[in-house]
């Protein structure tokens, strides 16, 4: 489950600055690593078999930046499913193939890594000379974490990972093996992000990301399928990051993976839930003030953007979240229209061009409001109005000869985040940096003072602004308690800092990195379906005293959409039906009837308690010991032991 | 159990697409289209059959008239207030068919009006939008999921499940790709009823871009020579490429919806899309009513692609009696239509309600026709190999050859009854059983080929789903008491073979083994050393055994070696059969 990069591990590294040559290199008070990068991602990524994966999910675009790294390994085994939704796929990859291009810049600069190997900064005294805050970002906090680290993927390992890739539309049912139904549905995060259902025979389970109620422009948290799950992965940690800037935390919402094996998904039940009660719920699930919420921040941050434009100063806005700059893009265009401000609004990114194009031709994933655009004829995003009147340019690179051109400065700048150490951001930032009039737009989350620090000094106005990322820690109970899962598993990091109510209705589980979790497994039986010719080919038996009927039963087992189905082989069956199976009670007087009728003769010897012994003189010398569990018959003479054994199976019960 | 199918409209015709199918104890209306040759009451399907209150949703598989045209009607005037499912194209596209449907019916024929402009964006406001492949829960009991059809753009496919029954309703669909949509494509699904249409029920079209050069070559020859081409259309998409060409408002707007929804164009335009959107036409500019009569070549795009009104007609009325001009028609004409007059022999004259027309221009008839032909409605039933076959949507003597197809060759049975009928589909249902956790892991064990085969026993209750369990789950459920006689086992001693007398200890059990071998084929001996067992039958080398009775009666101080054999009942054959084989090995030799 997800395979996402660490990005603001990145910030370790020294921008580099294209006109190196002619002025003088960033300030050179700081210690960063000057080198081509190496990204961090999962570092346990190693440590497993590749090759034992069954099925990857990734919920949303940042998830899929680091699927190369796994999907370039050698034992990556072709069989393994990889799913995400249509949007995830194309935009990840947009993105990936954007960090690549801008990525070369660092090789351009530094030369290629000609030599095999770790870099040299990863060598053991490189790292001790770092700062400690830096190197706990390197190595983790036990030290594990520098396994995470790998250099960049290329063109061609994107392209045989976006292959490997299975996307899925928006409540697709995706059946893998026959034996896990997969469903991506809408988490109201960012275009395309998801979370996941995943149905099996023996139990059902919800794995939660990110989750917003309330988007203005991504179609909305769609929880209500989610209803009734054995278990539901909690795996949110938008609410931890902003409640504490702990390292530690920040890394863990960064890195987030998860690992299942099928055994894991043990049991099922289906949650009937009383009408009034989930009403209630329900309203207080919605998004309406987490919209309102964000219209005040949005205003909030135009404010700011016209006071730095009405100085004269520019506004560098570096972020990768596109559905929340759209909007912004939308309001800013607005705002300046309703004031009369007329200010140049450049969107400098590689990528752009696409991912503008592709988000208007995304209707099935965008909220309400943007859905009714579309049926009333409208564009989708109004951003594709505004590049045509000529408010908004697009260009792919800062130092496009055409952008050189019509450059005119104060601005409005949309570049890609990236850390602020790749792309046109970096360029911005060295030229407006000590300007107090110009304005910083940084999403929180960010790791504010290490990113800025080869821009020092910093003396342009830094605003920090945190976009809802994920469920807000109010609404995590009720949530809770609308999808009545029968078990609940949630981050160890989220017990202490955030109560999680108890409840008679569902027991909750703490999970850990890099600690396999076990689940009890509570369902003992499972459904099946019988097919109709098998079900007539039965010869029931009817068991009056226990008002049963019951008949041998023998099949081909199918697992059809995740659902046990029993058919007719399609082939004879090599072996006949097992021999039946007796029971009953065998007493004295009724074993010598049934000897007699067989033409047996034969007498009792002894009798204690129920035991007996018979002993049989015709046709053949023989002795039938009955005993209470068991029945012993020794006989020399084939035809005589048969006709003993047929007299038995008389006086038995049998199936 | 069974489907009841009340067929409302294009049961043995084209026009007013209508199915009700009572399912698993929903009612679900598939289409709810108009008959485009009517104007008075036979235009709509007959609702006054059904109670809109009973139908659980209406599902309309794409916005052409015929499939969508009585909606408004339905939903505004009947008063159905229940979901109404269609896919996100259809649902952007559809008020733009029915208003200009609206307009050329009431503002320029002055007929009456069954619904308004107002009802219409009322109806669709209503709509619920659905992806392709997304699963719907409609309720509790009922799921819908659509499929890709291909036939234009948000055309799907519908699937029904309610309960345990199963079907699948077509609507209009294609299985060839062409340039701007994909083929129709579908899972393999259990159905117990396929409803599809069957427009070209006989008809087996050749390649599809050989016809469409020769169409573009006759184009380019009439362009060249100073005529004009009106291309008549109600695929919105199809057929808009080439130079110089002019679009009808509806058209050129209807552009812009494609581009928002080029997701569910073909793949290929789909991933050529971020460079350049094909969608973007460099010659294409808006028509106005003042160039009909402007001199000089041009191609016009216009509504309705019958002819059977509005702007295309009344272009047509202008450029047909001109022998340099060229008019395209559909591959299918509705009856009642121009096209259908055009196309029943090349007349020389067309009536219409005021006038006459010369005709005398060429008359070319577009093969592009986006419906399946025959052998594509035959593989469609084939790979979905449903219990039951309707076709609807056709002529009656086509559906009649159609049908005798699918019966013999598919062995499927197959009707297609006429509007108003019912066809009663029974159905057959699965049993729901369950089965513990423990016994179905043990399943694994036993293989046929590559089948996994499950043995067990199958507890019947009253009231209760059927227990699939073990013998042991079994017995447990019976609470057996006193002497279960499968614990009664049998023993015999029998004499060594000659044939192995001599031989290690070790080396008899192989030699027992392979010859048991010969007689028992597919199994398994179990042996040890001195001992070989198969389930509860037991043969062991015996020297020395006080329980044992052979040779007593010799007076024996020391036990001959020979075999001491036992088993349970319940292997009394298999055992019998074993001891035979070790006797009868002396004979074998
Ligand atoms: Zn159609
Ligand atoms: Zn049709
Ligand atoms: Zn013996």
């Amino acid at each position: 489950m997800e395979c996402p990069v660490d990005l603001s591990a990145l910030t370790l590294f020294s921008p580099i600055s294209r006109t190196a040559s002619s002025s003088p290199p960033f300030s050179d008070n700081n210690d960063l690593i000057r080198a081509v990068p190496w990204y961090k991602t999962v570092a346990s990524l190693n440590l497993w078999d590749p090759s034992s994966l069954d099925a990857v999910l990734i919920s949303s675009p940042w998830a899929l930046l680091g699927l190369p790294f796994l999907t370039r390994k050698p034992g990556f085994s072709k069989s393994t499913m990889i799913y995400a939704t249509e949007p995830t796929v194309r935009l990840g990859r947009l993105m990936m193939e954007e960090l690549v291009s801008m990525h070369m810049e660092y090789v351009r600069y530094y030369g290629s890594d000609k030599k095999s190997g770790l870099p040299d900064w990863m060598n053991w005294t490189e790292l001790e000379r770092l700062q400690m805050e830096w190197k706990k970002i390197v190595l983790g906090e036990e030290k594990e974490e520098l396994n995470g680290w790998m250099p960049l993927y290329s063109a061609g390992d994107i392209k045989d990972c976006i292959d490997k890739i299975q996307p899925l539309r928006l409540g697709e049912e995706a059946c893998f093996n026959g034996i896990l139904v997969i469903k991506a549905l809408s988490s109201g995060l960012e275009i395309g992000s998801c979370n996941w259902s995943i149905k099996s025979p023996k139990g059902s389970l919800v794995y939660l990301s990110s989750s917003v109620f309330g988007s203005a422009h991504a179609m909305e948290f769609d929880y209500l399928p989610l209803r009734g799950q054995d278990i539901v992965i909690f795996s949110d940690f938008s609410s931890l990051s902003s409640m504490d800037s702990d390292e530690e935390i920040t890394n863990q919402c960064v890195l987030r993976y998860f690992i299942f094996s099928l055994p894991f998904l043990f049991y099922n039940s289906w949650v009937e839930k009383n009408g009034e009660s989930e009403d209630q719920s329900v309203q207080k699930l919605t998004g309406a003030d987490e919209i309102e919420d964000e219209a005040e921040k949005i205003h909030f941050i135009l404010s700011c953007i016209v006071d730095s434009v009405k100085e004269g100063g520019s506004v560098l806005i570096p972020s990768g979240r596109y559905g929340v700059i759209f909007t912004l893009l939308e309001h800013i265009c607005d705002f300046l229209g309703s004031l009369n401000i007329k200010v140049p609004i450049y969107i400098i990114s590689e990528a752009t061009q696409e991912i503008l194009s592709l988000t208007n031709s995304l209707p099935e994933w965008l909220c309400k409001q943007r859905q009714e655009k579309l049926f009333s004829g409208e564009v989708l995003f109004r951003h594709v109005e505004l590049i045509k009147e000529g408010k908004v340019t697009v260009y792919p690179f800062l130092y496009s000869s055409d952008l050189l051109e019509k450059w005119k400065e104060p601005c409005i700048v949309i570049s890609p985040h990236w850390s602020l150490r790749l792309g046109s951001a970096v360029q911005l930032l060295r030229r407006w940096h000590a300007d107090p009039k110009s304005l910083l737009i940084l999403e929180e989350g960010v790791h504010a003072e290490l990113a800025l620090m080869p821009f020092k000094p910093v003396k342009m106005k830094v605003l920090q602004c945190s976009f809802l990322s994920g469920i807000q820690m109010k609404k995590v109970n009720p949530l809770f308690e609308t999808l009545l899962p029968k078990l609940i598993l949630l981050p160890e990091s989220l017990r202490s800092r955030c109560p999680i109510k108890e409840s008679e209705l569902y027991k909750i589980f703490y999970y850990s990195k890099n600690v396999t979790t076990h689940i009890p497994s509570l369902k003992e039986k499972l459904e099946a379906y019988l097919a109709n010719d098998l079900a007539s080919q039965l010869q029931p038996t009817i068991f009056p005293e226990k008002n049963i009927a019951a008949a041998r039963l023998k099949g081909k087992l199918l697992l059809r959409k995740g659902v046990y189905f029993l058919d007719l082989p399609d082939k004879p069956l090599n072996m006949s039906i097992k021999p039946s199976l007796h029971w009953g009670n065998v007493d004295p007087t009724s074993l010598l009837q049934v000897l007699n009728e067989k033409k047996i003769d034969g007498s009792i010897l002894h009798y204690e308690n129920s035991d007996f012994c018979v002993r049989v003189t015709k046709p053949a010398e023989g002795l039938i010991e009955v005993k209470s569990n068991k029945i012993m018959i020794s006989c020399e003479d084939e035809i005589c032991s048969a006709l003993i054994c047929e007299a038995l199976k008389s006086i038995c019960n049998r199936i | 159990m069974a489907i009841e199918c009340l067929i409302l409209g294009a049961g043995q015709e084209v026009g007013k697409s209508c199915v009700v199918a009572k399912i698993g104890g929903k009612q679900i209306m598939f289409d709810c289209g108009m008959h485009m040759g009517y104007s008075d009451h036979r235009a709509f399907p007959d609702f006054s059959l059904i109670s809109p209150s009973d139908i659980s949703c209406v599902v309309i598989t794409h916005f052409h008239l015929d499939h969508i045209g009585a909606l408004p009607y339905f939903t505004e005037v009947c008063g159905y207030n229940g979901p109404i499912y269609m896919t996100y194209p259809t649902k952007a596209l559809a008020p733009l068919m029915l208003k200009d449907y609206h307009k050329i019916m009431v503002d320029k024929r002055g007929l009456e009006e069954q619904y308004s402009c107002e009802h219409i964006l009322q109806c669709m406001d209503k709509v619920i939008p659905i992806d392709i492949k997304q699963t719907i829960q409609v309720d509790k009991d009922l799921q819908i999921r659509a499929y890709y059809a291909g036939h234009v753009i948000g055309a799907a496919m519908i699937y029904a499940q309610a309960g345990e029954e199963t079907m699948v309703y077509t609507g209009d669909y294609n299985m060839t790709p062409d340039r701007h949509l994909g083929a129709a494509q579908i899972d393999r699904l259990q159905l117990d009823l396929l409803i599809t249409e069957s427009t070209y029920a006989t008809t087996i079209r050749d390649s599809k871009y050989s016809r469409e050069r020769e169409f573009l070559k006759a184009v380019h020859t009439c362009v060249a020579a100073g005529g004009k081409v009106l291309i008549p259309t109600f695929a919105l998409g199809r057929a808009q490429r080439d130079n110089s060409s002019f679009f009808e408002g509806l058209t050129l707007q209807a552009n812009m919806y494609y581009k928002m929804l080029i997701g569910w164009t073909s793949q290929k335009i789909k991933e050529s899309y971020t460079v350049r959107n094909p969608f973007d036409f460099k010659h294409v500019c808006p028509f106005e009513r003042s160039m009909i009569n402007a001199p000089g070549p041009c191609i016009l795009f216009a509504t309705p692609g019958m002819l059977g009104g509005g702007f295309s007609l009344e272009v047509f009325k202008q450029w047909a009696p001109s022998d340099k001009n060229l008019i395209a028609l559909p591959g299918y004409c509705i009856a009642g239509t121009v096209g259908h007059k055009l196309m029943s022999g090349k007349p020389t004259r067309v009536d219409l309600e005021d006038t006459q027309i010369d005709v005398k221009c060429q008359i070319h008839q577009l093969a592009f026709s986006p419906h399946t032909d025959s052998k594509g409605i035959m593989d469609l039933v084939e790979f979905l190999s449903p219990k039951h076959v309707i076709l609807v949507h056709g002529e009656k003597p086509k559906m009649a050859s159609l049908k005798q197809r699918i019966e013999s060759e598919l062995g499927i049975p197959c009707q297609y009854p006429a509007n108003h009928e019912t066809a009663l589909i029974p159905t057959t249902k699965d049993p729901k059983i369950v089965a513990s956790k423990t016994f179905i892991k043990n399943c694994t064990s036993e293989f046929n080929g590559d089948e996994r085969i499950a043995e067990g026993i199958l507890i019947m209750e009253k009231g209760q789903n059927a227990k699939f369990v073990s013998e042991e789950e079994f017995l447990e459920t019976i609470g057996i008491e006193g002497n279960a006689v499968n614990a009664v086992t049998f023993t015999q001693c029998l004499s060594l073979p000659n044939k192995i007398v001599s031989l290690e200890t070790e080396d008899m059990i192989l030699a027992l083994e392979k010859e048991l071998k010969k007689s028992i084929k597919f199994r398994k001996f179990e042996i040890s050393k001195d001992c070989i067992k198969l389930d509860s039958i037991t043969i062991r080398i015996c020297s020395n055994n006080k329980s044992c009775n052979f040779g007593k009666d010799e007076d024996a101080e020391e036990m001959a070696m020979h075999l001491c054999c036992s088993w349970s009942i319940r292997d009394d054959e298999m055992a019998r059969i074993c001891l035979s084989v070790v006797k009868n090995m002396e004979s074998t030799v």
